[in-house]
């Protein structure tokens, strides 16, 4: 089976600071990959540059086999309108805040073509409901909405395409300790049926155990682990890794 | 003609210039076209661009019409007939079968138009996606990318909201299914009038310095949904004047007690009809 | 029966000739000359030479006689006449430094080479309505002698410079944007950002510079230099090959030293706001300079959080002749989408009963 993204020998500066450095990563269809490591480890630039919103300085990220900036603008965006999603730690920054809930996943639809009104209430409904969100409150504006179910609707929104490969960053930061854990069984429950292969970064080690069937660990740009999830938490090598480990046990 | 100034106004550097554009806006149906807007002796708004495409077009031989709310007779379109009249020297007419070049505001004729005619629209605001995204730096890219999800977004809500799309005039239209236009602020009656029309389209915006064109036999779409179809509003009513049911009407108030009458907007095809009638 | 109305060409006739008769007022009062307007009402002249952006006082006083005192209609027709004008080229850039001095002031030094000169300022004066102004024939007191500057002045942005202090601005060898013959872009580059603002409305950016000093954009300025006084302007024409100086204008000079500071790659340094306007327009010149700094924070890598830092915002809405017209084309008549919304409107209403 081939990777469905590659990346090789990703680096980006800021100024003096080395975001990546020389960073390799991969993921399979239907694969959930964590990436952890503390505020300014570089994992939410790995994201950004992973799903082309920024280009690194070096380095080739491979998308089916096809280097995403090759093509084009045009076929990048694309990609992230169809093959691709991406959740976001606030949902503000995923959600349209003016447009009603329908209208926020069906705009996905739209941008590919949909031009049924009554399909997409319906899909619209449908993923409502898959996301535990009153169907009813079709038309209400997510600004109603609480923190955990505009999370959901913005799940919804990236989903209903069906992509094959979804980012995540932080997905449940922002989020209440009991919202958060019925958020994780979601997801968790979507990318297994839906084949999902996901992304997921985050600095959650037990969201990342629960979610992930591999983990990456990243520190100052580089990444200095990876593994199964299990192995990765319950023999990590790397002392940074260690580290990690040993302060969510403590807690 | 006006001493001192140019043939139609501008220098004939400037006509060049503007006609270079429109020969970019006619090779790419329905895509916004910068160009060096000069600064007219009529306000922005009124119609400067419009002008300005006109300018660049007229000949001496031409025979110009210019309408108003479709009426030749309304105070800016004397106005601007006027001012081609002053500058330019050029016959003008009230006939829209007589005209070789019609400059309008918020309508098309009623009449078809042929191909030996030019239609030059003043045009507001050219983007058709400005009240969703203001920043032209971001819609010149959702044009480039055709990414024209929000605007069915905004259809979407309104259906929702509204049971009905909203919009009922400067209704946005797909040019040769690829770029997004706005028709200017016509009603959506007109809209079907600009499908695969025989004769050329211009569309001029002097404020924001665009020029767009719809080439003849292009065809237009008006956006909506397979179970939601465009539908051409016009008051339900004969106009007092011809009796026309077909053409688009305007709502005279007669009193303060509720009476009002309904007449054509187009005043030269409300002359025709009844020139036919008697 | 229901009779159409006609007769738009002879209101409109009609209209003019009582615009004509409002202007001219009470023919007992003896006729403004252009003249006198030149030489009495200045700043008016000024104000309007700088938005109807043509450097020609006598033009500017009778666009200000035609409009009935209305400095924006007086821009206008300033700018139409303009655009008719043929264009020959770009002068040299205006060397300030060798400025005719009638005012000049720096509140960074107490006192610098060159020396503060308050000139004609209202600054210190107290806001009391003068009387005697309203009676004729008021005598003229003499105004002292000064001695007049044999070298020129150097500006205060330059004293820091020298110190490395402040960001030196590169000459930039491309020509530079003129707005009267290409579409504004974006990115803006600096000369189209200045020209725009040079040109663009006294109201709007000295809200925009005052917003800039409440706390929204993150302002810290001061003012190095205001200068005031004419300067020579140089032209090369292409078939001489050399720069001739074809006559001298009076210009208003504001230099903003702002704080930065700095990043990675760059130490802390000053930067600088920029304002320049025709004639004696101090107001507009500092409000030119808030703005300029502001617009400046994408390529200082500073966050971009208020109305005066958003390039497409401020250089969009900045043209007084562009706001004025598309302000007022709204009484023109849209009747025809009107009826349309009417009819939306019955329908809609029709479907919620």
């Amino acid at each position: 089976m081939n990777a469905l993204l590659e990346a090789q020998g990703l680096s980006l500066r800021f100024g003096r600071v080395r975001a990546l450095d020389d960073v390799a990563i991969a993921i399979w269809p239907g694969e959930v990959l964590a990436v952890v490591g503390e505020s300014g480890s570089g994992k939410s630039t790995l994201l950004r540059v992973l799903s082309g919103q920024q280009r690194p300085e070096a380095g080739i990220i491979r998308f089916d086999g096809t280097d995403i900036h090759e093509a084009g603008e045009a076929a990048l965006r694309r990609l992230s309108r169809t093959d691709w999603g991406f959740v976001h730690q606030n949902p503000r920054d995923g959600l349209r805040m003016a447009i009603s809930a329908g209208g926020n996943i069906g705009e996905r639809l739209m941008s590919n073509g949909a031009r049924h009104y009554g399909d997409i209430r319906a899909q619209a409904k449908d993923w409502l409901a898959r996301v535990e969100i009153d169907p009813a409150r079709i038309d209400e504006l997510p600004r109603n909405f609480s923190g955990g179910m505009q999370q959901r609707l913005q799940i919804a929104r990236t989903l209903v395409t069906r992509p094959r490969l979804v980012f995540m960053d932080e997905p449940t930061g922002g989020l209440d300790v009991s919202v958060q854990a019925k958020l994780l069984d979601m997801l968790r429950a979507l990318a297994r049926d839906l084949s999902l292969a996901i992304i997921i970064v985050t600095h959650d080690i037990a969201a990342a155990r629960l979610l992930a069937h591999r983990i990456v660990v990243m520190r100052h740009g580089q990444v200095v682990e990876e593994g199964l999830t299990d192995r990765v938490l319950d023999d990590p090598q790397h002392p940074y890794t260690q580290l990690l480990v040993s302060s969510v046990l403590a807690a | 003609m006006e001493a001192g100034y140019n043939f139609a106004y501008l220098d004939e550097a400037t006509k060049r210039m503007i006609r270079r554009a429109i020969l970019k806006a006619v090779a790419i149906p329905g895509h916004q076209i910068p160009f060096g807007a000069r600064e007219m002796p009529l306000p922005y708004g009124w119609g400067t661009g419009g002008i300005q495409v006109t300018a660049s077009i007229i000949g001496p031989a031409d025979t110009l019409k210019v309408i108003d709310q479709g009426a030749d007779d309304t105070t800016n379109a004397i106005s601007i007939r006027r001012f081609f009249a002053r500058v330019a020297d050029v016959a003008t007419t009230e006939r829209t079968e007589d005209a070789s070049i019609i400059q309008t505001r918020h309508r098309i004729p009623e009449a078809p138009l042929r191909e030996d005619q030019i239609l030059v629209y003043q045009v507001p605001m050219p983007e058709p996606l400005f009240r969703l995204e203001p920043r032209i730096a971001e819609t010149k890219r959702m044009h480039a990318l055709a990414d024209y999800g929000l605007m069915h977004t905004k259809l979407y809500e309104d259906i929702a909201r509204l049971g009905r799309i909203g919009t009922a005039y400067n209704y946005p239209v797909m040019v040769n299914e690829r770029y997004l236009m706005s028709p200017s602020p016509i009603p959506a009656f007109d809209n079907p009038k600009m499908d695969r029309m025989p004769a050329l389209q211009l569309f001029g915006a002097g404020r924001e310095k665009r020029i767009y064109a719809v080439p003849p036999y292009t065809p237009v779409r008006s956006l909506d949904f397979e179970d939601h179809p465009f539908r051409a509003i016009r008051a339900p009513h004969a106009c007092t004047l011809c009796n026309s049911t077909a053409s688009y009407l305007d709502e005279v108030v007669t009193d303060d007690q509720g009476g009002r009458v309904y007449v054509c907007s187009d005043t030269d095809f409300c002359r025709t009809e009844q020139e036919r009638a008697a | 029966m229901y009779v159409a109305v006609k007769g738009g060409e002879a209101a409109i006739d009609a209209a003019h000739a009582w615009l004509a008769d409002a202007r001219r007022g009470d023919a007992a009062v003896p006729e403004l000359t252009t003249a006198q307007i030149e030489q009495q009402m200045t700043l008016a002249v000024d104000r309007v030479m700088a938005e109807g952006s043509c450097y020609d006082r006598g033009l500017a006083a009778l666009a200000l006689k035609q409009a009935r005192g209305d400095g924006i209609e007086a821009a206008f027709l300033l700018r139409a006449y303009r655009t008719t004008l043929t264009r020959f080229g770009h002068a040299a850039p205006l060397d300030t430094a060798a400025m005719g001095i009638t005012r000049r002031i720096s509140a960074t030094y107490k006192e610098l080479p060159g020396g503060q000169v308050l000139g004609p300022t209202f600054d210190y004066t107290h806001r009391l309505l003068d009387f005697a102004l309203a009676a004729e024939g008021v005598t003229r007191d003499a105004v002292p002698e000064r001695a007049a500057d044999e070298a020129a002045i150097p500006r205060v942005s330059e004293l820091l410079a020298r110190e490395g202090l402040m960001q030196r601005e590169e000459a930039a060898e491309a020509e530079p944007s003129d707005l009267t013959r290409e579409p504004l872009a974006f990115p803006a580059d600096r000369s189209a950002r200045l020209q725009n603002l040079a040109r663009g409305d006294e109201g709007f950016l000295l809200g925009l510079g005052y917003s800039t000093q409440r706390g929204y954009g993150n302002a810290h300025p001061f003012v190095g230099e205001i200068r005031q006084g004419g300067v020579m302007v140089e032209f090369t024409p292409p078939e001489l090959g050399f720069a001739i100086e074809i006559g001298e204008i009076d210009v208003t000079e504001c230099q903003m030293v702002n704080q930065f500071h700095g990043s990675l790659t760059e130490p802390p340094q000053f930067t600088r706001g920029y304002g320049l306007v025709f004639g004696s327009g101090e107001r507009k010149a500092m409000a030119m300079a808030l703005v300029d700094r502001a617009l400046r924070a994408a390529e200082l890598g500073e966050d971009i959080t208020a109305p005066a830092q958003d390039a497409e915002f401020v250089l969009y809405h900045s043209d007084n002749v562009e706001a004025t017209g598309f302000v007022e084309h709204l009484k023109l008549p849209h009747y025809v989408d009107f009826q349309s919304e009417l009819e939306n409107i019955r329908a809609m209403r029709r479907n919620a009963v």
